[in-house]
C-alpha cells in the first residue's frame, strides 16, 4: 500500500511540471536595452563625446542590462546616505528621471536628466526641480506634495541628527517654503511663482551653480 | 562605498539640485578638483602578463596598494608601466575586485598563496563576496587545523627546563619521545595482551584427569593464573599511579575516559582480594570478573584507530539513536502481529510479545536461526511479510539513513555557520556604514577646524588628504545638512554620531535649549561651536589618528559673553582626551596632554558657567556639568 501511494504521488508530480516550465522560460528572457548612438545623444544633450563615454561606462557597469529599475535605483542612492532612509526620495527622483514613465530608467533618460542638471540653464534646472516636487505632474505644487518631499528629505537624514528631528519639523519647513514661494496665497505654487521666487533668492541662485563642475 | 556606486556619485550630486530651492541656508563650497586630468589607461605588468585598466578604476579603493600612491614604487620608467613580480592568476581576482566591487576566491587557488597576494595588495579578505566566502573560510579553517597539527608534532622537541613530572607526562602521552617511554609503552602493551589472553584461556577446559569431569584451566591451575593476574594488576596499578602523578591536571585526568577504563580494569582484582570466601557475594564477584575484559580497551591508548572509531561513534550518537528507534518500531509492530497470529496455535513458542521480539529480530536481519518458527497459516504469512520487509527495513534504509543523516548533519553545521557568518556580515556592513558616516563627521570637524584656522595657519599637516571621491561625498552630505532647517531658522540639522544623538535625545526632554550652528562663517555673527559632541566617551576610533581633535574655535570675542578669557596659545588634544577636558572645570588644573601631534594657534575662550541668557547668538549648553573648556598650550 505504501508503494501504491508512492507511485501515485510521483505521477501527480509529473503532471504539474509542463505548465511551470513555460512560465519560467518567459521570465528568464531578461530585459535588455541598447541606447541610441553616440552621435544622437551628443546632439540631444550638452555632453561631449568623452563625457558620454565615461557616463555610459559607469552606467553599464552598475546595470549590465542597460536599464535601471526602481529597486536598483533605490539601492544605489541609499549607499550614499548610510544613516537615513533614502528610499522615498529615491522614488521621487526615479519618477523625475523616468521621462516616459515606463518604470525603468534607460541610459537616455539618465543622460537627459544629467544634461539638464549639470549643463542646463538655471531656468531649466528650476523647471526640473519643479517637476520633481510636483508629484502628480499637474502643474501645481500643493502643500501635501511638498510635505511628502520634505519628509523624504528629512528621512534621508536619519535618526541621529542634532537637534533631534521632531514630527513637525518638515511641516514647519513646508510652511516656510510656502510663505516664500506662494505669492498669491492660493495654497499652491505654480511654476511661474516658483521660478520668479527662486530667481529673486540669492542663495538659491548661487547654489544652482554649485555642481557644474561635477563631470 | 562600493566601487560601482562611486561611478554614480556625479549623478547623486547632480540630483542634489533638487534640494536647493527648499534650502534656506547657503550651501557649502564644492571641493575643487585640482589636477583634473582625463581618464587614462594604465598598464599593470604582472610577471609578464599585461593588464590594462582605467586609472579611475583603481582609484576607487584608495586604501589599497593599487589605489594609493604606493603603486608608484613599482613604476618602471623605461617601459612606462607598473611592474609587479607576483602571481598573474591571483592578480586576475584582485583586479576584478576593482572593476566589479566584489572579491571572488578562485577555488583552485591555494589558500595561503591567495592570502599572501591579498596581503600584498592591501586588500582585506573579509570583503570576499558571499558567493565565495563560505568556501574561503572552510579552506582557511582546514589549513589552520593542518598547521596546528604540524605545530603539535613539532612540539616534541624537548624544551630545556622541564620538570621531571612534565617529562613523565610527555613520555606517557607520546611514546616516541624517548627510549624509556617506548620501552614502557611496549611493556604495558605486552601485559595487557597477556592479561586478556589469560582471561580467555582461564575458561578453556583443560585436559582432565581420567576420572574427573572437564574443568576449565582456571580451576585447574589456580595458582598460576592467580600469579599471572596479580602480576598484570600490579603493572597496571603502578602505571595508573604514575600517570596520576604526572598528570598536569589530576582532577581532569581522573575524569577522562582512559583513566576510568584503567580503574575499571584493575578494580575487580582488588575487590576480589577484599571479599574472599564470602558465599553471598561470590556471585557478584563472578560478575565482576567480566569487567576484566575492559582491559582490552586499554589498547585504545596504543591504537589511534580505536580512538578515532570511538570519537566517530560519539559524534554520530544522535543518528544512531534514531536508527535504533525506527528499528525498534518495526520490531514491536511485527512482534505484536506475530504474537496475535500465533496465539491460537498450541505449543507455540510465541508465549508473549517480548518473546516474539527475538523471532522478529532474527527474521528481519535475515539470520533465521529456526529456534522459533510460526506454525499457523496466518503466522507464516506474517512471518514471510516480516522477513521481506526486514530486507527493506534494514538493508535499504541503513545506507540511506546513514547518508541522509550525514547530509543533515552537515546541513546543520552549514546553517550554524551561515548564522554565524550572517552576524559577522551584518557587523561588517554596520561597520562600513558607521565608518563612512564617521569619516564624514570627522572630515566635517576637520573642515570646520581648518576654516577656523584661516587666521593663522601654521601647519598644513593637519588636513589629512582624503580622496577626491570622499571629499565630494562629504560635500554632498554637507549640502543635505544645510537643506534641513531647525526651529530658529538660523541653524540646521547635522549628522551626529549615535552617542551624541542619544544623549541629546535625553536632554531634549529635559531642557529646551536652543540649537547651535556648526558653521563658523560669521553670517549672523554667531560663534560657531563645533563642540556639539558633548558625550563623554568616543566609541569608535576614527580612522585618521593623526588628525587633531575637534576644538571649540571662536573667531572673535563676543560682546554678549561675560567673563571671556582669551588665551593666545592653543593646545589641541587628541580626540579621546578632549572630551574629558570638555567636562573639566576652569579651576581644575587640567593635565596637559603632551601626546598631541599638531600645533596651531587659535583663539579660544572659556565661557562662564551656565549662560542663561539665550539672547544673542552665542548659545552654550546649559547643562550643569558641561563646561566648554579646551585647555590649550603651545607645544
Amino acid at each position: 500500500m505504501g508503494a501504491l501511494m508512492v507511485i501515485f504521488s510521483l505521477q501527480t508530480k509529473q503532471r504539474r511540471k509542463p505548465t511551470d516550465s513555460v512560465e519560467d522560460e518567459l521570465e528568464l528572457s531578461a530585459v535588455r536595452h541598447r541606447p541610441e548612438g553616440l552621435e544622437q545623444l551628443e546632439a540631444q544633450t550638452r555632453f561631449s563625446r568623452k563625457e558620454l563615454q565615461i557616463l555610459y561606462r559607469g552606467f553599464k557597469n552598475e546595470c549590465p542590462s542597460g536599464v535601471v529599475n526602481e529597486e536598483t535605483f533605490k539601492d544605489i542612492y541609499a549607499q550614499f546616505f548610510p544613516q537615513g532612509d533614502a528610499s522615498t526620495y529615491a522614488h521621487f527622483l526615479f519618477n523625475a528621471f523616468d521621462n516616459d514613465h515606463n518604470g525603468s530608467v534607460s541610459f537616455e533618460d539618465f543622460v537627459m536628466g544629467l544634461s539638464i542638471l549639470l549643463r542646463g540653464t538655471v531656468q531649466e534646472k528650476l523647471i526640473w526641480a519643479f517637476n520633481l516636487y510636483d508629484i502628480n505632474k499637474d502643474g501645481y505644487i500643493t502643500k501635501e506634495e511638498m510635505l511628502d518631499i520634505m519628509k523624504a528629505i528629512y528621512d534621508m537624514m536619519g535618526k541621529c541628527t542634532y537637534p533631534v528631528l521632531k514630527e513637525e519639523t518638515p511641516r514647519q519647513h513646508v510652511e516656510v517654503f510656502f510663505q516664500k514661494m506662494d505669492k498669491n496665497k492660493d495654497g499652491v505654487v505654480t511654476i511661474d511663482e516658483f521660478i520668479d521666487c527662486c530667481q529673486n533668492d540669492e542663495n538659491i541662485m548661487r547654489s544652482m551653480h554649485l555642481f557644474e563642475n561635477v563631470l | 562605498m562600493a566601487a560601482g556606486v562611486a561611478a554614480w556619485l556625479p549623478f547623486a550630486r547632480a540630483a542634489a539640485i533638487g534640494w536647493m530651492p527648499v534650502a534656506n541656508l547657503p550651501m557649502p563650497v564644492a571641493p575643487a578638483e585640482k589636477n583634473k586630468r582625463q581618464d587614462e589607461l594604465i598598464v599593470l605588468n604582472v610577471s609578464g602578463r599585461r593588464f590594462q585598466t582605467w586609472r579611475n578604476t583603481l582609484d576607487r579603493y584608495p586604501d589599497t596598494l593599487l589605489g594609493s600612491s604606493e603603486k608608484e614604487f613599482f613604476y618602471n620608467e623605461d617601459t612606462k608601466e607598473y611592474f609587479f613580480d607576483r602571481d598573474p592568476d591571483v592578480f586576475r581576482s584582485v583586479l576584478n575586485f576593482y572593476r566589479t566591487g566584489k572579491l571572488h576566491y578562485p577555488r583552485y587557488e591555494c589558500i595561503s598563496s591567495y592570502d599572501e597576494e591579498l596581503a600584498f595588495f592591501g586588500i582585506v579578505p573579509e570583503i570576499i563576496g558571499d558567493c565565495c566566502y563560505e568556501e574561503y573560510k572552510d579552506r582557511k579553517r582546514e589549513n589552520a587545523e593542518r598547521l596546528m597539527d604540524d605545530q603539535e608534532d613539532n612540539k616534541d622537541a624537548k624544551l630545556p627546563n622541564m620538570t621531571f613530572r612534565e617529562t613523565m607526562w610527555r613520555a606517557f602521552e607520546n611514546p616516541h619521545t624517548s627510549t624509556m617511554a617506548l620501552v614502557f609503552y611496549y611493556v604495558t602493551g605486552f601485559f595487557i595482551a597477556v592479561s586478556v589472553i589469560t582471561n580467555v584461556v582461564e575458561t578453556v577446559p583443560c585436559g582432565s584427569a581420567p576420572n574427573q569431569k572437564e574443568v576449565p584451566c582456571g580451576e585447574r591451575y589456580t595458582v598460576a593464573f592467580f600469579c599471572m593476574d596479580t602480576a598484570c594488576v600490579m603493572i597496571f596499578t603502578v602505571e595508573y599511579l604514575m600517570r596520576l602523578f604526572a598528570a598536569p591536571n589530576r582532577y581532569r585526568f581522573m575524569r577522562s575516559v582512559m583513566s576510568i577504563i584503567d580503574v575499571v580494569a584493575i578494580l575487580p582484582y582488588y575487590i576480589g582480594l577484599v571479599m574472599t570466601d564470602n558465599e553471598d557475594v561470590s556471585g557478584a564477584f563472578v560478575t565482576l570478573r567480566v569487567f576484566r575484559v575492559f582491559r582490552i580497551f586499554k589498547f585504545s591508548r596504543h591504537s589511534q584507530g580505536l580512538r578515532i572509531l570511538g570519537y566517530t561513534l560519539k559524534s554520530c550518537a544522535s543518528e544512531l539513536g534514531f536508527l535504533l528507534f525506527s528499528l525498534t518500531m518495526a520490531i514491536i509492530i511485527f512482534a505484536t502481529v506475530m504474537f496475535y497470529a500465533e496465539k491460537g496455535s498450541s505449543s507455540s513458542k510465541f508465549t508473549s510479545i517480548p518473546a516474539s521480539f527475538w523471532y522478529t529480530i532474527v527474521t528481519m536481519t535475515t539470520l533465521g536461526y529456526g529456534d522459533m518458527v510460526p506454525k499457523t497459516i496466518a503466522g507464516k504469512i506474517f512471518g514471510s511479510i516480516c522477513s521481506l520487509s526486514g530486507v527493506l527495513v534494514i538493508a535499504l534504509p541503513v545506507p540511506v539513513i546513514v547518508s541522509n543523516f550525514s547530509r543533515i548533519y552537515h546541513q546543520n553545521q552549514r546553517a550554524d555557520k551561515r548564522r554565524a557568518q550572517k552576524k559577522a556580515r551584518l557587523a561588517r556592513i554596520r561597520l562600513s556604514k558607521t565608518g563612512s558616516s564617521n569619516a564624514f563627521l570627522h572630515s566635517k570637524r576637520n573642515g570646520l577646524f581648518n576654516e577656523a584656522l584661516e587666521l593663522t595657519v601654521k601647519e598644513h599637516r593637519l588636513r589629512k588628504s582624503t580622496s577626491l571621491i570622499e571629499s565630494q561625498h562629504h560635500h554632498l552630505l554637507h549640502c543635505l545638512e544645510k537643506t534641513t532647517v531647525s526651529r530658529n531658522k538660523h541653524f540646521n540639522h547635522e549628522f551626529v554620531d549615535e552617542q551624541y544623538y542619544q544623549q541629546s535625545y535625553l536632554e531634549a526632554g529635559l531642557q529646551n535649549y536652543p540649537s547651535r550652528s556648526p558653521s563658523l562663517s560669521s553670517q549672523e555673527g554667531m560663534t560657531g561651536t563645533c563642540c556639539t559632541r558633548r558625550s563623554k566617551k568616543h566609541h569608535s576610533p576614527l580612522p585618521n589618528a593623526s588628525a587633531p581633535a575637534h576644538m571649540q574655535p571662536l573667531t572673535h570675542t563676543h560682546p554678549h559673553k561675560q567673563g571671556l578669557q582669551e588665551l593666545s596659545t592653543i593646545h589641541i588634544q587628541p580626540l579621546s582626551t578632549s572630551r574629558s577636558s570638555l567636562n573639566m572645570r576652569i579651576d581644575e588644573p587640567a593635565p596637559l596632554n603632551c601626546q598631541s601631534s599638531q600645533i596651531t594657534t587659535a583663539v579660544i575662550s572659556i565661557p562662564t558657567p551656565p549662560v542663561t541668557t539665550p539672547e544673542g547668538d552665542a548659545h552654550l549648553p546649559a547643562g550643569p556639568a558641561h563646561q566648554n573648556v579646551v585647555k590649550v598650550s603651545a607645544l
